[in-house]
């Protein structure tokens, strides 16, 4: 789910101490044992993991938005219970995700000032809008759905508290496939109109869901590195193709056709080939101008800000009590 | 309806009987306070309440302050919603008009709702949030439990289940009044000035009418003028706590009860039915 | 970095700047059950963190109990510990009931 696009930089030359270190440390990964925030890692795993933690956190964080720009609209009580129980697990997992990351010594604020201030990155199928009610059951459909697909393989990520924030997410993100395509097959059989809503939406949300897998395999320089210390176990095109095969008998299913014209099934190896994915559209989105990556920003940062003084008066409510918080 | 006077010669075209129109009596209609049918009425306005909080509550999805208040403020938004759509389909069953909670909810106009004013007002800022969401737990659990013991078995129910999150809410929300009022000197002022202004709002959350009495007498109401003065003790215990002065009473707005809500509800519900009432008798 | 102390489980401790402080939660799913770790909260007194974690962590399941603990109260065993900590419990087969041949068919054992 993270954009993978810089080159990785040549490993820095260790002592002998160190290269023992890091072979111990890759075996122990071998071994399929779990690293804990105790344990000795290389600096650079550490770096990763942040990275890789921290954008995640920041996906589901942003990802409230904009789904949440329908909950006050949304057509029926139970459809607006289901959004709002949806969206509310998003901000959970972002939270889970950064308490995971503070156990590798970096605070949430320090992680909220990087997202704020676009230092960070998050998901880009985030940056685009919701036009119409349609665009929420598809999100779940095929957005959560890309999203159980990358979260899966990451319930056995090497990093303990990251794995184990997964197992607890993945949990969670069943209910949200489901009730998207609910909604999607509800609406696909429901009034001309209701069809022509969810196709639409359909059009507009495949290519950039594809996208979410990042960049292909021989333009992602960080896949064998991340393979090897267990934090990615399928490479990107792996993981794309497993949902391109899910998805299409699902749109099938409800009479809904994908917006590719290449899209044809390959007898002999079993699965469904697709058309180029535009990558320039992909990186005009993540450098930051995707239709509403100001606006994601400018909403989380509204937020934050109209929010200090309400965190300060907690801080001071509590300091005049000398209650006893973290030693 | 038993104004004498009538205007010019009326004689009716099937023969002898007026067609009963008389110009100055007050008809039924959505806001003349008259009920056809009480218990209806009475569960519109414990729905209307739970609806309309829940959905002011739900707007600050993805804008609170800290990501555990987030969390928090959906709990409370899909507890009242869930409420309110039980009650609803309730209503709709008393009613006998073959109304879902759906009808009721997205295809009623402004002033066929029965919310008190106090709900429909726009969230503000956080301490105008929180604050009038106390003022109303504080009530809520008062009526809930007294709602768990009617003789309507349904309605019974759901209050029992209700009561359990009511509890809950009012924990939360007396406990950030506290925070905000014993805080810094801007959260105090901001907690002051959104009490003194919601303040007068909650005079309507006490006055009882003869819908009330009909649905009491039913089984199925309770009573809310009986809850004044428990109320006012436990508002009065955490305002001390919270450093809060109580605001004199005064001037008190009314209305909603019988239909005669302020601008803001109009306004909310524009939004909140606008894709319902776009695709009539579609479902979703 | 923010943070001015790493707490025993490795996170950071303190939020001058408005997150509030770490709590560490444990949920008992289930009476009789022990407690287990489900992770961390922000909040700033133990009620409030006894709240967030309610929302944050006992949303589904049957979850009977909550505890708190400040990030920084945790003391947890060092890595480097492990082998004088743990490996001698770990080589006394005596303590474990394969050790023992028993003639068979004796019942109760």
């Amino acid at each position: 789910m993270t954009d993978q696009k810089s080159p990785a930089p040549a490993p820095a030359a260790g002592t002998a101490d160190d290269a023992a270190r890091v072979a111990e440390f890759e075996a122990r990964i071998a071994r399929g044992e779990s690293i804990e925030p105790k344990d000795w890692m290389p600096e650079r795993y550490r770096k990763q993991l942040v990275r890789m933690m921290s954008q995640h956190a920041h996906s589901e964080i942003v990802g409230m938005l904009p789904e949440g720009n329908w909950i006050t609209r949304a057509p029926s009580l139970r459809r607006k219970m289901v959004l709002l129980a949806k969206v509310q697990d998003e901000a959970g997992h972002g939270l889970y995700i950064y308490c995971g990351t503070e156990t590798l010594g970096v605070g949430r604020e320090e992680l909220v000032d990087q997202l704020l201030t676009g230092k960070a990155k998050y998901s880009s199928i985030f940056n685009y809008p919701t036009l119409t009610w349609a665009d929420i059951g598809v999100i779940g459909w095929f957005v959560d759905g890309a999203a159980i697909v990358n979260q899966t393989m990451l319930a056995k990520a090497s990093f303990g508290p990251y794995a184990r924030a997964m197992v607890r997410i993945c949990k969670e993100e069943n209910f949200h496939k489901k009730q998207g395509y609910e909604s999607v097959a509800t609406l696909a059989n429901g009034t001309p109109e209701q069809h022509a809503m969810v196709q639409d939406a359909v059009n507009r949300w495949w290519w950039p869901s594809l996208m979410m897998f990042g960049p292909s395999d021989k333009d992602s320089p960080n896949s064998a590195e991340l393979i090897r210390w267990r934090v990615k176990r399928d490479t990107n095109d792996t993981l794309r193709q497993r949902f391109v095969d899910l998805t299409v008998p699902q749109a099938r299913a409800v009479n809904l056709t994908l917006p590719d014209p290449d899209l044809r099934f390959d007898e002999e190896s079993q699965q469904w080939e697709f058309g180029q994915i535009d990558w320039k559209e992909v990186y005009e989105v993540i450098s930051g101008n995707g239709p509403c990556n100001r606006e994601r920003l400018a909403a989380r940062r509204k937020a934050h800000e109209d929010g200090a003084w309400v965190r300060e008066a907690a801080e001071a409510y509590a300091a005049k009590r000398n209650v006893v918080s973290a030693a | 309806m038993s104004r004498e006077s009538e205007m010019g010669n009326r004689e009716s075209s099937n023969g002898g009987s007026t067609d009963g129109w008389v110009p100055g009596a007050k008809p039924a209609t959505a806001t003349s306070g008259i009920a056809q049918n009480p218990v209806f009425e009475h569960l519109l306005r414990l729905a209307d309440d739970r609806l309309v909080l829940g959905h002011r509550l739900s707007e600050w999805c993805g804008h609170a302050p800290i990501l555990e208040e987030d969390i928090a403020l959906a709990n409370i938004a899909l507890d009242l919603i869930g409420q309110a759509s039980m009650l609803l389909k309730l209503a709709g069953e008393v009613e006998g008009k073959g109304r879902s909670e759906d009808a009721l909810a997205y295809f009623r106009d402004a002033i066929e709702f029965r919310n008190a004013q106090l709900v429909e007002l726009p969230n503000g800022d956080f301490a105008v949030t929180i604050v009038r969401q106390f003022l109303f737990d504080a009530w809520d659990v008062l009526v809930l439990e007294r709602l768990a013991a009617v003789s309507n078995e349904a309605l019974a129910g759901i209050a029992a289940k209700a009561l359990k999150e009511a509890r809950y809410h009012l924990r939360h929300t007396a406990e950030w009044v506290r925070m905000l009022g014993d805080g810094t000197a801007e959260s105090h002022a901001r907690a002051q000035r959104a009490l003194d202004d919601l303040w007068p709002y909650t005079a309507e959350l006490f006055l009882a009418d003869a819908v009330d009495a009909e649905a009491v007498a039913a089984g199925s109401g309770v009573d809310v003028e009986s809850f004044r003065s428990r109320w006012r003790q436990t508002v009065e215990q955490v305002l001390g706590e919270a450093t809060l002065a109580i605001p004199k009473d005064g001037f008190a707005p009314r209305g909603g009860r019988t239909g005669r809500h302020t601008e803001y509800l109009g306004r909310m519900l524009a939004d909140m039915q606008s894709l319902a009432r776009a695709h009539p008798g579609a479902a979703w | 970095m923010t943070k001015d102390t790493v707490s025993a489980t490795g996170g950071a401790t303190t939020a001058a700047e408005t997150q509030w402080d770490l709590w560490e939660v444990f949920t008992q799913e289930g009476e009789g059950a022990p407690h287990e770790h489900a992770g961390s909260v922000h909040a700033t007194t133990p009620e409030h963190a006894m709240q967030n974690a309610r929302d944050v962590y006992a949303r589904r399941g049957k979850i009977v109990s909550l505890w708190v603990v400040p990030s920084g109260a945790i003391i947890a065993s060092a890595p480097s510990d492990s082998g004088p900590f743990f490996d001698p419990g770990n080589d006394k087969a005596y303590r474990h009931p394969q050790f023992y041949k028993t003639p068979r068919g004796v019942r109760g054992l």
